[in-house]
């Protein structure tokens, strides 16, 4: 009697993560809505028909669960269909105010009703990666101002997703303003919520996992911790690169103090003191920019993390689909042993009936016919549950290829942005002193 | 940076009178008069001519130093430095000369024409003592920037109208046997019984000249605002060296990066190597200005203490030339002339004004012009640095910009 085995998931052909765009041709694109041919189906997404802004933020005063007095900061979500535009009018924008704790909690919504899809991330709840100049605080302006960009961006990357800019939750988060939260608890999506996966170092002993997912899963490991190293040695390298520039500030001052004793050379050196202090100054606006590209190596480092619970959630439906075999299997074998009246494996039941004296032949009947009922059913569930495996990792795979190709896109704008701005950082520099160096040739 | 008192703050002056005979052969400066040659009045006009031309086509003496080797022997070890001359001034019998000259020699040089020149300003060598432990003494980047220092100097006193022709110094430029000629030097000292006399506080005088009122002062706070430059600029050093060490951390992340990626290696992988290059950069601007800019800055701190040392020296010669002036008064008695000796003091401190006063405006000059060079220099060196890096992110851009082929 053959064991159902769970079918083996690594589909189509052994892929690797670095054959994806090959292995992404070839998939069923065409059937799945988050499908490859990302192009056509932009046209669908929301993004394109509404404009989203977080416009304001602002801070207020309520109280919080316990009914204690808190402080908060509310953002002012603002939308306007894109068409209305486009015609030459300017309509008014509809609006409405949320705060951060609502952004968590539709977000928390997504990741439960979408778990094959890698869901954008939040930015940060709390400043992290800071140097020192900047402030720690989630009320410092410069934080909220921050937030308010991230929140937007969190905004406009699930309104241009083509499978969950549809959803309703989300759309009714941008355009109602009451009874949003008790829509969405509604729904009971808490209870949906898989508590293993919260478990995130739980690790489930999963005989047959695609491989293509083992790897990412890896790679998201890798990456989160490459970003974060990244991270914080670029805050140090901030740190040090302000105190470099600030020191130079000095020299403005003993310029000015040595010209007033120097006939000659007085003006030289007072005019190059004060190209001094203007380098001095320079890299506060320059030190400010890169903080934008922080924020976005930021976004990826969290989407890293959303895209490890895709993996996770593709072992935890390997594993109950391995577990629903193998109990299948067990089941089968009991069958198999009471109909046959030989004992294969040691059972408890077995040596209790040995012990004890057989059965009846009714009472083994009996049996016989409650665990065909329950083959019957484990059957049909593992069945379904093979479904819904394959299907998982269809429409999984379908967008983890979506946001490699997006991530690729991005993370290299990004570096771009960096080295532009390393340029402006230079040409900046090497204005200062040709002016300078101006100056003391004139000394 | 604190030991600014070293050998050229300590003063040896002569007390004329009591140790040069009358019949001695010597100009009212001190400088003694070359007997090798027919000393025609001319020639000793020439020697007294205090403008000085800069210019090369005038210059009769050129000074080098350079070519730093090591000598280790059973006592110790110490780096000579090649000395080259080339001249066609009477004075040198030959015109050239090549030989080796460790530090010591320069330190004795510069005290022989502070005592034999003691109305003049000497250039300041650098500094004796160094930290062992602290700094490696033989280390290439100490020796050349000693080697510069050592440079500098025997080109000021090259240049000098005066100093140019010191005995000392000639035979410095080319005697083989440098270590006999000390040694007869110092045993014409101990018979001649010079007493040494170290000079401190002020003199009370009636009034100083003009031109070295108001200089005092200005040493002063000259001397402050250089301490505060090199200051400055230690801390710029510190904390561009500590900038260096973080970016030597963050480039290779990058790279780490780009192992786990397809498409963005390249880019990564891009970025790691350009900031490689900012660091090599970056550790050439901070060397260069270690030892370009700092030790210059240091040099001129302790030629304006040389500067105030010279004029304490010219008030100690007024404050003789007035109390002995003041003693004269006081004796009622009517002469027609001044005693010899008050006359000999008077000249004294006239030919010390003037030997001071052309010392002064060349190093107002040469102040100017060496400030301007260094404040450049070191504007320019951060402009090369900025231009090194602007190249590397600039060559980047395409590489981070290129689309990957389709597979």
């Amino acid at each position: 009697m053959e064991r159902p085995e769970a079918e083996p998931l690594s589909a189509s052909g052994s892929c690797q993560a670095g054959e994806a765009e090959a292995e992404a041709g070839s998939g069923p694109a065409a059937e799945e809505p988050g499908g490859r041919a990302a192009g056509t189906m932009m046209e669908d997404c929301l993004s394109k028909k509404i404009e989203i802004t977080v416009s304001e933020a602002e801070k207020r005063t309520g109280r919080n669960a316990m009914n204690m007095q808190e402080i908060y900061t509310a953002y002012l979500i603002e939308t306007r269909a894109v068409e209305s535009q486009t015609e030459g009018q300017c309509s008014p924008p509809d609006s409405l105010w949320r705060r951060y704790s609502e952004f968590e909690l539709l977000r928390n919504y997504l990741l439960v009703n979408y778990p094959h899809i890698v869901v954008p991330p939040l930015p940060e709840k709390r400043a992290e990666f800071v140097w020192h100049k900047l402030s720690a605080d989630n009320m410092d302006p410069d934080f909220v101002e921050r937030r308010r960009i991230g929140l937007e961006n969190f905004l406009i990357r699930v309104a241009s997703h083509p499978i969950i800019c549809q959803d309703k939750i989300f759309y009714s988060f941008l355009t109602q303003e009451g009874g949003w939260k008790e829509m969405v608890n509604e729904t009971g999506f808490q209870l949906k919520a898989e508590s293993r996966l919260k478990a995130l170092n739980a690790t489930f002993r999963v005989k047959n996992p695609d491989k293509r997912f083992t790897e990412l899963k890896h790679y998201s490991d890798e990456l989160q911790s490459v970003i974060s190293h990244l991270l914080r040695v670029r805050a140090r390298v901030a740190d040090r690169l302000y105190g470099v520039y600030k020191v130079h500030g000095n020299y403005g001052r003993v310029f000015s103090e040595w010209s007033a004793i120097e006939k000659e050379m007085g003006d030289g050196l007072q005019s190059a003191g004060h190209h001094m202090d203007v380098y001095a100054a320079s890299i506060d606006d320059i030190l400010e920019e890169e903080e934008h590209y922080a924020d976005q190596l930021k976004e990826y480092l969290f989407y890293a993390e959303a895209l490890r619970a895709v993996c996770r959630k593709h072992e935890l439906i390997q594993y109950d689909l391995e577990m629903a075999a193998q109990d299948l299997a067990s089941k089968k074998q009991q069958c198999e042993e009471l109909a046959t009246g030989t004992l294969r494996t040691f059972s408890l039941k077995g040596m209790t009936s040995k012990l004890f004296g057989q059965e009846s032949p009714e009472q083994r009947e009996g049996k016989i016919k409650v665990l065909e009922e329950q083959i019957h059913d484990g059957e049909e569930q593992l069945k379904s549950k093979n479904v819904e495996g394959r299907e998982f990792v269809k429409s999984a795979w379908a967008d983890i290829e979506r946001f490699k190709e997006q991530k690729n896109h991005d993370l290299k704008e990004a570096l771009i942005n960096y080295a532009v701005m390393q340029i402006s950082m230079c040409k900046k520099g090497i204005q200062v002193w040709t002016n300078a160096k101006e100056c003391f040739s004139k000394m | 940076f604190s030991s600014q008192t070293s050998s050229h703050s300590r003063l040896l002056l002569c007390t004329w009178e009591q140790d040069f005979a009358p019949e001695d052969l010597s100009l009212p400066n001190g400088t003694p008069v070359d007997t090798s040659s027919p000393a025609s009045s001319s020639s000793l006009l020439n020697r007294l001519q205090l403008d000085d031309d800069l210019d090369g086509e005038t210059r009769d003496l050129f000074v080098t130093v350079d070519d730093p080797k090591k000598h280790i022997c059973t006592m110790e070890t110490y780096i000579t430095y090649r000395v080259t001359t080339k001249t066609t001034r009477a004075e040198f019998d030959l015109p050239e000369y090549s030989i080796r000259r460790r530090y010591q020699d320069f330190d004795w040089l510069r005290n022989k024409l502070e005592e034999s020149q003691p109305t003049h300003l000497i250039p300041p060598l650098p500094e004796k003592f160094v930290m062992k432990g602290v700094v490696d003494r033989f280390s290439e980047e100490f020796v050349e920037t000693r080697r510069k220092a050592l440079d500098k100097f025997l080109k000021r006193i090259a240049d000098h109208p005066v100093l140019s022709f010191n005995e000392h110094f000639n035979v410095f430029l080319t005697a083989k046997d440098l270590n006999a000629y000390k040694k007869q030097g110092m045993a014409l000292l101990s018979k001649m019984g010079e007493s040494v006399k170290y000079v401190t506080g002020s003199y009370k005088l009636r009034s100083r000249p003009l031109e070295f009122a108001a200089v005092g002062d200005y040493l002063d706070t000259f001397v402050l605002k250089l301490g505060t430059i090199d200051r400055i600029a230690q801390r710029i050093i510190k904390e561009e060296l500590e900038y260096l060490v973080e970016l030597r951390e963050y480039g290779p992340v990058y790279s780490t990066w780009g192992g786990l990626e397809v498409e963005l290696a390249e880019p990564l992988e891009g970025v790691s190597a350009c900031i490689g290059n900012c660091c090599t950069a970056l550790e050439e601007l901070s060397d260069d200005m270690t030892e370009d800019f700092l030790p210059v800055l240091r040099e001129y701190i302790l030629y304006s203490e040389s500067m105030k040392n010279v004029l304490k020296k010219r008030d100690q010669v007024q404050a003789e030339y007035e109390a002995k002036l003041e003693a004269v008064a006081l004796k009622k008695e009517e002469r027609p002339k001044m005693p010899a000796d008050v006359e000999k003091c008077q000249d004294r401190v006239e030919c010390f004004n003037a030997d001071l006063k052309a010392d002064m405006e060349r190093w107002q000059n040469n102040k100017r012009q060496d400030f301007r060079q260094l404040l450049m220099g070191m504007a320019d060196k951060n402009i090369q640095y900025y231009e090194k890096c602007l190249t590397a992110w600039e060559s980047i851009i395409p590489l981070l910009q290129d689309k990957p082929e389709t597979k």
